[in-house]
């Protein structure tokens, strides 16, 4: 093989280049502001694309699929009790679970809708008192996203202040105000979070407020660290020569700058709440009829689990994906925001 | 390292202290009365039996017996099941959850150490993807719904195992897996992150250009180092085991503290949940304590703080 070094390198890339001082500062780019570029990286992270679109159809759901199936959630027809889950156009496909019949304990293939010669469509069936799961479920979807917002954003004015002031004035005052987030921490959430409840009788508050309540200390933590990180940097310090108060040194200068941990924190948190609320309602501390959240609706479901398996499948199938979307949501927003965070 | 032994300690007995005398307190504030059919009783009715359970003294006299009582390991007397010693009844009930609990432990971080030194060894395979999976699937499907699950797919659709009860070894199969499916996911996800960082270091491809075989690069090498850092979760995911513990004990109907626990929640039994409250709490602060030794031990890099004077 004969080599053309003449061909592949001509003389002309080797002579010096010419250097233009006024172009060096010139960029070549378009800048870039931190939430394009996050959305940048978040874009090429497929998983939480799919998380997100799916997360948003689940709220949309949430806020819309109680008005589709046309029947009230909270209206009990006893002849309607219990009946499998049936969809006009998807009845006749015998793989999917919405052709109407249930199968009993000893195989044999039951047809509640035929046998008591009900018309209507139940989408996801009914439960014990005869409601509409369909409208249920997304109700139940709209109370658990409520507590789990609400908890989380308590837990982020908490916890973003406490933790800002605790960075910000350090000395004895952070020593005081870190000795509280140990003891706090030295119990474990569970036996507050119990506790509380049982004071305070369960509801949407009382369940927020416990979660809220044990919550915060890890956004705390975050928010302190980076304001020790922050506070002696120039920008700090220069608005600090200028005059700024304290507090508009952290709330303007400071805590912008730390918005893409907070959101990873809170990103995080979120699904913990969704949990939580589930997780109470299963051992009895959760929302009191008629009040519905996913966590009494798998509860109820639970108890039927054997006759009725469907009562438990679709608030399961919820739960489930609000968690695994939210986990990997975060997941790509903290690789987005702050690759160093990676685990 | 005593000294800082003694601080922990004393810190550990004081959180506990902190901790009775919450749930004292907060078991005061609740609303209505501990008797299960209060109100069937007369007026003197009650007051005998306020008198029987001590209820009738003021409160801070109240308060002083209770931490005397639980000095002496009498938690009082269950409102609700046949006034049974809350001691007693919660002893009874510690083996199943222990057994179960352990189990789970060792079973869960072996395999999800597994998982996630074969991802970390094959990264972008699809080992290693389905590594990803499981950990994701495990941290976020809720262990009471995955324990459902399982019983109902493969204890009564398709009769592999029994359903419910603690009647022998194959019993507990069902529940260790279920709640088992955390500790893997939490696992696997460190571990291939360590084992990464690990795997590219220079005494890595020391060892390699030594001449060591690959496997005995990943196991004499690479995988002693990158368990290390692992040990650090095991604190949190054995509280997270607690938590677990409640819902799958119930879901599988277990006589274990976490069912005991729920019951006594569902019948307002306040001093069972304050004697199990309390054995909860002690149990989380003695492992995290335990756990912060083992790593000290384990990784001389790390010196607990005061330990040089």
């Amino acid at each position: 093989m004969v080599n053309h070094p003449e061909k592949r390198f001509p003389k002309e890339m080797f002579e010096p280049a010419q250097i233009d001082q006024s172009l060096i500062e010139k960029i070549e780019k378009p800048s870039l502001s931190f939430w394009q570029d996050a959305w940048l990286r978040v874009r090429k992270n497929k998983a939480a694309i799919v998380s997100l679109v799916l997360l948003i159809l689940l709220i949309f759901m949430a806020l819309v699929g109680p008005f589709l199936s046309g029947y009230d959630g909270e209206v009990q027809r006893a002849e309607h009790s219990n009946l499998p889950p049936r969809i006009a156009a998807l009845e006749n496909i015998s793989w999917l679970p919405f052709d109407g019949t249930l199968t009993s304990r000893n195989g044999d293939t039951l047809t509640p809708y035929e046998d008591k010669r009900i018309e209507e469509y139940y989408w996801f069936g009914t439960d014990g008192l005869g409601r509409d799961l369909f409208t249920r479920l997304w109700e139940g979807v709209q109370i658990s996203l409520l507590i789990a917002f609400l908890a989380t954003a308590l837990d982020m004015i908490v916890g973003v202040s406490y933790g800002a002031i605790s960075g910000y004035f350090g000395g004895r005052v952070d020593s005081a105000m870190q000795r509280v987030i140990e003891i706090l921490n030295g119990i474990p959430n569970l036996v507050i979070v119990i506790l509380l409840i049982l004071v305070l009788e369960p509801g949407i508050l009382s369940i927020t407020l416990a979660l809220a309540i044990t919550g915060w200390t890890t956004m705390a933590r975050v928010v302190r660290g980076q304001v020790l990180k922050m506070k002696n940097q120039e920008f700090a310090l220069a608005s600090k020569t200028l005059g700024a108060t304290d507090l508009r040194i952290i709330f303007r200068h400071l805590l912008p700058n730390m918005v893409g941990v907070i959101i990873i924190n809170t990103m995080f948190t979120i699904p913990n709440a969704i949990f939580f609320e589930a997780f109470l309602s299963f051992i009895g501390l959760g929302l009191q009829p008629p009040d519905a959240s996913l966590g009494t609706l798998i509860e109820e479901g639970f108890k039927v689990m054997l006759l009725y398996p469907y009562q438990l499948l679709f608030p399961s199938i919820v739960i489930s994906l609000l968690m695994i979307t939210f986990n990997l949501l975060a997941d790509g927003l903290r690789d987005a925001f702050d690759p160093k965070m990676r685990d | 390292m005593w000294k800082y032994l003694l601080k922990r300690v004393i810190l550990m007995l004081i959180t506990l202290f902190l901790i009775a005398s919450l749930t004292f307190f907060l078991m005061k504030l609740i609303p209505g009365s501990p008797f299960s059919a209060a109100s069937k009783l007369s007026e003197s009715q009650l007051a005998i039996m306020n008198a029987k359970y001590g209820l009738d003294q003021p409160i801070p006299i109240q308060y002083a017996n209770y931490m005397i009582n639980i000095l002496k390991g009498d938690l009082g007397i269950s409102f609700q099941f046949n006034n049974t010693d809350v001691t007693q009844l919660i002893m009874n009930r510690v083996g199943p959850s222990a057994t179960l609990g352990l189990q789970a432990m060792i079973f869960g971080t072996i395999f999800g150490i597994f998982l996630g030194v074969i991802a970390a060894l094959r990264q972008n395979t699809w080992l290693d993807y389905g590594s990803t999976l499981v950990a994701v699937l495990g941290k976020s499907i809720p262990s009471f719904v995955f324990a459902a699950m399982l019983q109902y797919y493969i204890a009564v659709k398709l009769g592999l195992l029994p359903v419910a009860f603690w009647r022998g070894w194959e019993y507990s199969i069902l529940p260790t897996i279920a709640l088992s499916i955390f500790p893997i996911s939490i696992a696997a996800r460190f571990m291939r992150t360590e084992m990464v960082e690990v795997m590219g270091s220079d005494y890595i491809t020391l060892a390699r250009a030594k001449g060591a075989s690959s496997f005995e690069v990943a196991f004499k090498h690479a995988l002693r180092n990158a368990l290390i850092p692992v040990i650090t979760v095991l604190g949190p995911l054995a509280v997270s085991l607690m938590t677990g513990s409640l819902v799958v004990e119930r879901v599988f109907a277990i006589p274990g503290l976490g069912e005991q626990f729920v019951k006594s929640i569902q019948v307002s039994d306040y001093p069972v949940i304050m004697g199990t409250t309390l054995l909860f709490a002690a149990l989380f602060i003695f492992i995290i304590l335990v756990v912060d030794i083992l790593y000290s031990i384990i990784d001389p890099r790390i010196r607990l703080s005061g330990g040089k004077n």
